[in-house]
């Protein structure tokens, strides 16, 4: 890896350009929430001012400028008796700006899904290649365990990835399209003094975590399959799906065929789903494999800690408790982690 | 000012994806591409029941498209929806296949309107098939429960067409009643086939019907197995191939020989859209066709 630092009025001058060359999407306070806290959400900027790269946590991912709430697969033009199929996908280029760890690591793990060797999708690829990503580094959020899931540090997925050091940035340059944007500006090679400072500001960052036990969850997992707890916190889940929502890394979806009104254009409409909603495995002749609360808030978390475990060696989870955060009924990933390391455990 | 980024398009990107093994289709450009297919003919088979056979139009994707007994495709109806079927046809028929569709939901029951020479969408060929390969100097037990017969018919006719590579070949079949029988027309040839042995039998029979009365479990009475050279392919309602697997398990089959076909919900056939997950399975990438010890690690799966 490459590094450089960055002055902060430099770092102005970048983004300047960048506002100025194409479109920008970055961290921007949307209010405040009840008890006063700013809100913040991933949105399109078109001045510095507007951008907060202070937050602690954006209400929804970044996981939307992927996986679009709705997005068309293919067009249909019919004509006669006949139809016509049209597939297009995202060309324009864009700068994604202020992502946390947790969320680029997300986007690797959606890599894992969606641009692996398997039925790669060209939908994601297309706009994945197409986003500029500039990370940032934070402390930890309220109710985040992204250190005890690994994903409180990045090495790739990024092109540029900045730590505050209080009167300037250390750049770290993963990508050639990265370094020759930074090189648009006044960036300057790292100093001795530049490493120790960007080292001891990781370390105070890394001693802010408090650990969740993780150990050995994906054999608890299935040996707490039919477990107590998950009957407690199904009775408590609403299934309105929030939680997949926002979450980082839910990529589920379900796909729909729409008609224009004069009947002559159709799509084919994939949109996001939630596995916690009531008809997400229901087949024809009206069976449903998961007709119950428990079993599908209980499937999502078997997913995101035992199944995507199984495949590719991690979980899918990144620790970011939005889905904790959203809850109407307060149900969180920490607490739940919790119950199960304790049932069977005196 | 020059442009900081510049665009990436796909649509120019070469063909850099490695296709699976048994299917050609997961080139990243192609993933989401349908092939173009008419309905050639509609065969009436019951109330619920109709089989159509269909041809894909394009005779580059014709001559390319190739899949093996147990394998699914996504058929779509443009304006209404996609929808997973298992293909009932011969795997030696290229570009040709045959889809037994029940009406049960908004696809099916368009397709049951459709006429012959209707245009739809067919992606695929999906999914895991089963090892008849691996079967090959073994007797082969093919059973079916209702609607079980449509996936179960592909390696039908694929032992039909290489019946020399086979020792004894049985073939049973169950449903409810007989109104509800699918292929009833084709009994007669298959059971003419010198040496293939259909048993059919219904749970409740009715004045017409003078066939067996009995559960599918029952026609098993009859059949002598040896258990170190049989395999055993069950296509049905998860309540029958626990019942029939457990019986042959006693009759002492192994139960990696055992080979069943699962139904789920599905929306892309590609193992992204996570609807027919079982646990954490893909049924559409490590299925439809799994072992029946695979089936019984999985959780919630029967």
């Amino acid at each position: 890896m490459l590094f450089k630092t960055l002055s902060k009025p430099e770092f102005r001058n970048l983004v300047d350009l960048l506002l100025g060359s194409t479109e920008v999407i970055a961290p921007k306070q949307i209010g405040v929430n009840n008890d006063g806290k700013p809100l913040h959400h991933y949105l399109p900027v078109q001045e510095f001012e507007e951008i907060d790269l202070e937050y602690e946590i954006t209400e929804y991912s970044a996981k939307s400028y992927f996986l679009p709430f709705r997005e068309n697969l293919s067009s249909c033009r019919f004509e006669d008796d006949d139809w016509t199929q049209e597939i297009h996908y995202r060309l324009q280029p864009r700068v994604l700006m202020g992502l946390h760890s947790c969320d680029i690591n997300a986007l690797l793990k959606l890599d894992k899904v969606l641009a692996g060797d398997r039925f790669p999708s060209p939908y994601f690829i297309s706009r994945r290649r197409n986003t500029f990503i500039i990370g940032i580094d934070h402390y930890p959020c309220e109710g985040g365990f992204c250190q005890s899931v690994g994903a409180d540090v990045v090495t790739h997925g990024f092109d540029l990835y900045l730590t505050d050091l209080g009167d300037r940035y250390f750049v770290a340059i993963n990508s050639d399209h990265g370094y020759n944007v930074l090189m648009q500006v006044d960036a300057k090679d790292t100093t001795g003094q530049d490493n120790k400072d960007y080292l001891e500001a990781r370390q105070r960052i890394a001693s802010k975590f408090e650990p969740l036990n993780m150990h050995n969850l994906p054999n608890l997992m299935d040996i707490e399959f039919e477990s107590e707890v998950w009957k407690r916190w199904g009775k408590k889940c609403l299934s309105c799906g929030s939680c997949t929502m926002v979450c980082p890394t839910c990529y589920c979806y379900g796909v729909d065929e729409r008609v224009s009104m004069d009947g002559r254009e159709g799509a084919k409409v994939k949109q996001l789903y939630s596995c916690n909603l009531l008809d997400f495995a229901a087949v024809a002749g009206g069976h449903n494999f998961r007709a119950d609360r428990e079993t599908r808030l209980k499937y999502r978390y078997y997913h995101q800690h035992r199944g995507f475990m199984e495949t590719y060696e991690e979980p899918l989870c990144v620790g970011c408790n939005r889905c904790g955060r959203v809850c109407l009924a307060g149900i969180n990933p920490p607490e739940i982690i919790r119950d199960l390391q304790t049932e069977d455990q005196v | 000012m020059t442009e900081l980024l510049h665009p990436y398009d796909i649509t120019q990107e070469a063909d850099i994806m490695q296709p699976l093994d048994f299917n050609r289709r997961s080139r990243l450009k192609h993933v989401d591409r349908t092939f173009k297919s008419e309905i050639i003919n509609i065969i009436r088979l019951t109330e619920m029941e109709k089989l159509f056979q269909v041809r894909i139009l394009d005779d580059t994707a014709r001559e390319r498209f190739s899949f093996r007994p147990g394998q699914f495709v996504m058929v779509e109806v443009p304006g209404y929806g996609e929808i997973p079927i298992s293909i009932s046809s011969s795997p030696s028929h290229k570009g040709f296949i045959e889809l037994c569709i029940r009406k049960a939901g908004l696809v099916t029951t368009i397709l049951h309107k459709a006429r012959r020479g209707a245009p739809i969408g067919i992606r695929g060929p999906f999914g895991t098939h089963f090892p008849i390969e691996k079967m090959r100097g073994c007797n082969i037990l093919l059973i079916a429960g209702g609607l079980g017969l449509a996936p179960l018919r592909a390696p039908i006719f694929h032992v039909i067409e290489n019946r020399s590579n086979f020792k004894d070949v049985h073939i049973l079949y169950g449903t409810r009643q007989p109104s509800m029988l699918l292929f009833n027309y084709q009994y007669e040839e298959w059971d003419r086939i010198a040496d293939i042995d259909l048993k059919v039998t219904v749970e409740h029979g009715d004045e017409s019907w003078t066939g067996q009365v009995g559960m599918i479990t029952d026609l098993l009475d009859e059949v002598d197995i040896a258990p170190k050279e049989t395999y055993a392919i069950i296509c049905g309602p998860p309540v029958m191939f626990k019942f029939v697997c457990n019986r042959l398990t006693k009759e002492g089959i192994q139960m990696n020989r055992m080979f069943v076909s699962l139904e789920r919900r599905m929306h892309c056939g590609m193992g992204k859209c996570c609807r027919c997950n079982i646990g954490s399975t893909y049924t559409c990438l490590s299925g439809p066709v799994f072992d029946y010890w695979t089936v019984l690690n999985l959780k919630e799966a029967i």
